[in-house]
């Protein structure tokens, strides 16, 4: 019973296995690969846009509700678009290893016996050579240098010459799928130990350095990272530019940037480096890019009292063409020591930012991308931020829901240019002092990455061999004697060739033609001696 | 960096010119199409007599053998259809030619290379298909492949440019961009390399589609000659059209596999990471999925021939879609069109 069992089960087993590697069902899961990949082009997807998700599920809540339930807006990280690509590659590996034992066979194995019927190849040739067997198996030899040959010598005294060529097809296929196998492997490994942090550093020689994820505005990691062991450095921004052309777009973006590691950070050396779109700071095996830019408004405050406070906060671009900017500065009193006071008479500047102010009315906008004559339009808000609540909230904005409740009143709003200022009924005042830039910085780390590079290089060179190169064969069969059968048949060798090429990879008749007219020639490279018939038949041509 | 207003418009009139060119030289291979089928309607007429005899009755003046009597027409030295054939293939050339110079004053006049948007890159694919059918044709002449003349695969030449001057005439007029400099993320030298990949991939693979396409009319009609008659009887055969799809989609699939991965490259470069599954990225791996579903299809027994075909075709659907859709509907990384 227990035997029997043993053997369904087995069978079943091997059944599977057979049904998995085959091309049957390698070609049925490339197509599945294909079509699960679709929604991913198809659908806003988490990991590349949260914003563009939202509104495609205000837009179709019941159905982008559906669709996340089922992993749509995440396909490259769903369980079933994983399925089809694990079961593809144990498929791909299942058929990889016989066929490589198969090859390294192959590689040691003797050309086949010469066919007896040549005339039924798809590439044949046959004459007379005015050059006795043993000169013109000597030519053969000579013209078949770069094939693999063996010789044969048949019965009747003929002599025989297989030769064939090509092997480097299939190494190339292998290397091309094994290459892949590796791809999928690299990419795993820089998923697990990769990370990616996000920070906005002031374009005045403010800086941050990579000690810790508290540096950063938002980190991403892969599930090996704890963040107690990023790469080392320190980095500073002293200048951001752009150059605009008239027409408002961009033509170049550059940060002046200062860093240090290594060695450099116990001696305070700072190297500089000039970050653009382009051209990334590779250092102490991270990069840093440069992602975004914006303006920061520089607002004082100067309290009843006479203190001074001055922030530079940055504001968020809302009209990417225009720069036109929108955030929120906010202020604690340095005057009011009581802790429950102070958190009710914070003070917000909030508004939209100009670079090239453009005045609709009083409504200000922005015409240009470059700073000239900046102007803010401003609200200034008194009353609870709340900070005390422990709510996250957006540097950007005030919260919307203080100012519905009155906690927070708007006591001033303002159309200001740099250095004028709004007085309020307190005896505070608010000036707009200048603008400065701010640059996002993107912190990224993927040790995997010079790997994943090696394996797309052997995956091109892999296809690129097993797409050009063709496994081919040829067979020459040299009998003494002309067929004419006259006097001078002791230095004549009637020549019979046949070529098939292996797999249908089209152009072998080319070749054969080439090859076997210089062998029919006699090696002498003049085909006039030896007007061989010929018949190429279309088959593989 | 100036824009050189002289060589732009220099530019746009050779483009437009090019179009004209091309939708004459469709209309001359469409001829030689046409009067083909002349010919063989006649040859069918011809042969009708003889082949059934006794449902005709004879009709007085016309001899048994299908011969007229009386009026002889003198034989021309050359068909119709052979003209019209060399003159579609001469005037590609010239239409080519004149595109190529569009391209490059283009190039010239914004002092960079001429893919920056999509009506250069439209343009440069279209050029790049039509260069690869005028090699299919060159090669195809020399004289060692006798066994299929070129004059032979010709009846391909208009279904080839139809969707090139249609895809041409879009570029210049939907996608037509003013000549400018390049934004910065463009501007790389990697822009030489990835997009000039791509631009040729694309170029090759629309002509592999079209062949496929046309392979498939063709075998329906070599498996019913009632079929698709009108056009699958002048259409080169199956198997020269299944060769020619072939060809070029295993002589471009390494140039297609290297375009991917350059393209990862420069994302590495320019945007934080070598892949992030971006729209455009996205859909290139599917085509090279469905493109490997092919090459995989022409060696399994079963899937050879029409399944094969159908799988290019839809390759090709994936190379428009990720063309026109990605770039100019959904946004991602790609969105350079300028539109």
């Amino acid at each position: 019973m227990s035997t029997s069992f043993l053997r369904r089960t087995l069978g079943f087993l091997r059944n599977t296995w057979r049904g998995l590697t085959s091309m049957r069902t390698a070609l049925v899961l490339l197509f599945l690969l294909a079509l699960a990949a679709l929604p991913g082009a198809l659908l806003p997807q988490w990991s590349l846009n949260e914003s563009d998700v939202r509104d495609f599920a205000d837009e179709y809540p019941r159905l982008a509700g559906f669709l996340d339930d089922i992993g749509a807006f995440n396909v490259f990280s769903s369980v079933w678009f994983s399925a089809i690509y694990v079961l593809l590659f144990v498929s791909l590996i299942g058929c990889l290893l016989p066929r490589s034992t198969q090859y390294l066979r192959q590689l040691r194995a003797r050309p086949v016996r010469t066919p007896r019927n040549l005339s039924r190849l798809p590439h044949h040739a046959e004459g007379t050579v005015p050059l006795p067997p043993d000169e013109m198996l000597a030519v053969t030899r000579r013209k078949l240098r770069r094939w693999r040959t063996e010789e044969r010598t048949e019965e009747d005294g003929a002599r025989t010459v297989s030769a064939e060529r090509g092997y480097l097809r299939e190494a190339g296929n292998l290397v091309f799928h094994f290459a892949l196998v590796g791809l999928l492997v690299t990419v795993a490994g820089g998923q697990l130990t990769r990370y990616e942090g996000q920070v906005v550093v002031q374009a005045d020689g403010s800086g941050f350095c990579n000690s810790g994820t508290y540096n950063y505005d938002s980190f991403r990691a892969g599930p090996t990272v704890d963040g107690t062991n990023l790469g080392e450095f320190c980095l500073r921004v002293d200048d951001f530019d752009v150059d605009y052309l008239h027409s408002g777009q961009a033509v170049d973006y550059h940060a002046d940037v200062r860093y240090q590691s290594g060695e450099d950070l116990d001696d305070d050396t700072w190297r500089k480096h000039s970050l653009k779109v382009n051209n990334p700071l590779r250092t102490a095996g991270d990069r840093v890019y440069l992602t975004g830019n914006g303006y920061t408004p520089v607002f004082t405050v100067t309290f009843p009292d006479g203190q001074q406070r001055t922030k530079r906060t940055q504001w968020k671009p809302v009209e990417p063409t225009t720069m036109l900017s929108q955030g929120a500065t906010k202020f604690d009193r340095p005057d009011m020591p009581d802790e429950q006071r102070r958190h009710r008479n914070q003070l917000a500047v909030t508004g939209l930012f100009a670079p090239t102010p453009k005045m609709d009315g009083k409504v200000l906008s922005s015409r240009f991308p470059a700073l000239n004559d900046p102007m803010v339009a401003v609200d200034v808000l008194k009353g609870k931020l709340g900070y005390a609540t422990g709510e996250s909230q957006s540097i950007f904005s005030v919260n919307q829901e203080l100012i519905d409740s009155g906690d927070l009143n708007r006591v001033a709003r303002e159309n200001l240019s740099v250095g004028e200022s709004i007085s309020l009924d307190d005896g505070t005042t608010v000036r707009f002092d200048g603008v400065q830039r701010w640059v996002n910085l993107q912190v990224s780390h993927n040790p995997f990455q010079p790997y994943v590079l090696v394996f797309a290089v052997a995956v091109i060179i892999g296809l690129g061999a097993s797409l050009s190169i063709k496994r081919r064969r040829i067979w020459v069969r040299i009998t003494p004697g002309g067929s004419a059968g006259s006097g001078e048949a002791a230095n004549m060798s009637a020549v019979e060739i046949g070529g098939l090429a292996r797999t249908d990879q089209a152009g072998y008749g080319e070749e054969f033609t080439r090859l076997s007219g210089e062998l029919l020639a006699g090696g002498t490279g003049s085909t006039s001696s030896a007007a061989g018939e010929e018949n190429s038949r279309g088959r593989s041509s | 960096m100036q824009v050189n207003q002289t060589l732009s418009t220099l530019s746009d009139m050779a483009f437009a010119t090019s179009v004209v060119v091309y939708v004459l030289a469709m209309m001359l291979y469409f001829a030689e199409f046409a009067s083909a089928r002349a010919r063989h309607s006649e040859q069918e007429r011809v042969a009708e007599p003889a082949a059934a005899p006794a449902a005709s009755p004879p009709v007085s003046g016309t001899a048994t053998d299908g011969s007229v009597v009386g009026r002889l027409e003198p034989e021309p030295r050359k068909p119709w259809s052979e003209r019209f054939g060399g003159m579609a293939v001469a005037v590609t050339v010239l239409a080519v030619l004149v595109h190529a110079f569009s391209l490059v004053t283009r190039g010239f006049a914004v002092g960079r290379v001429p893919w920056g948007n999509m009506y250069e890159f439209g343009s440069a694919i279209c050029l790049a298909a039509v260069v690869s059918w005028l090699v299919v044709l060159y090669r195809q002449s020399r004289p060692q492949r006798s066994t299929a003349p070129a004059s032979k695969l010709r009846g391909l030449g208009g279904f080839v440019l139809l969707p090139t001057t249609l895809l041409l005439f879009l570029s210049g007029t939907a996608l037509y961009a003013q000549a400018s400099p390049l934004q910065p993320a463009l501007q790389s030298y990697w822009l030489w390399i990835h997009v000039s990949a791509a631009i040729v991939s694309t170029g090759v693979f629309m002509l592999a589609g079209v062949a496929s396409i046309m392979f498939l009319v063709r075998l329906r009609y070599e498996n019913n000659p009632l079929k698709a008659e009108g056009i699958g009887s002048r259409l080169p055969t199956s198997q020269a059209l299944d060769r020619i799809a072939y060809r070029a989609t295993v002589l471009i699939m390494p140039v297609w596999t290297f375009a991917i991965t350059a393209g990862a490259i420069w994302a590495e470069a320019a945007w934080g990471r070598f892949w992030g599954w971006d729209p455009k990225e996205t859909c290139s791996f599917i085509a090279w999925i469905v493109y490997a579903a092919y090459l995989h299809a022409r060696a399994t027994s079963g899937w050879r021939g029409t399944r094969a075909a159908w799988i290019n075709v839809f390759g090709l659907a994936v190379m428009i879609f990720n063309l026109f859709f990605i770039n100019i509907v959904i946004s991602g990384l790609h969105s350079y069109a300028g539109l």
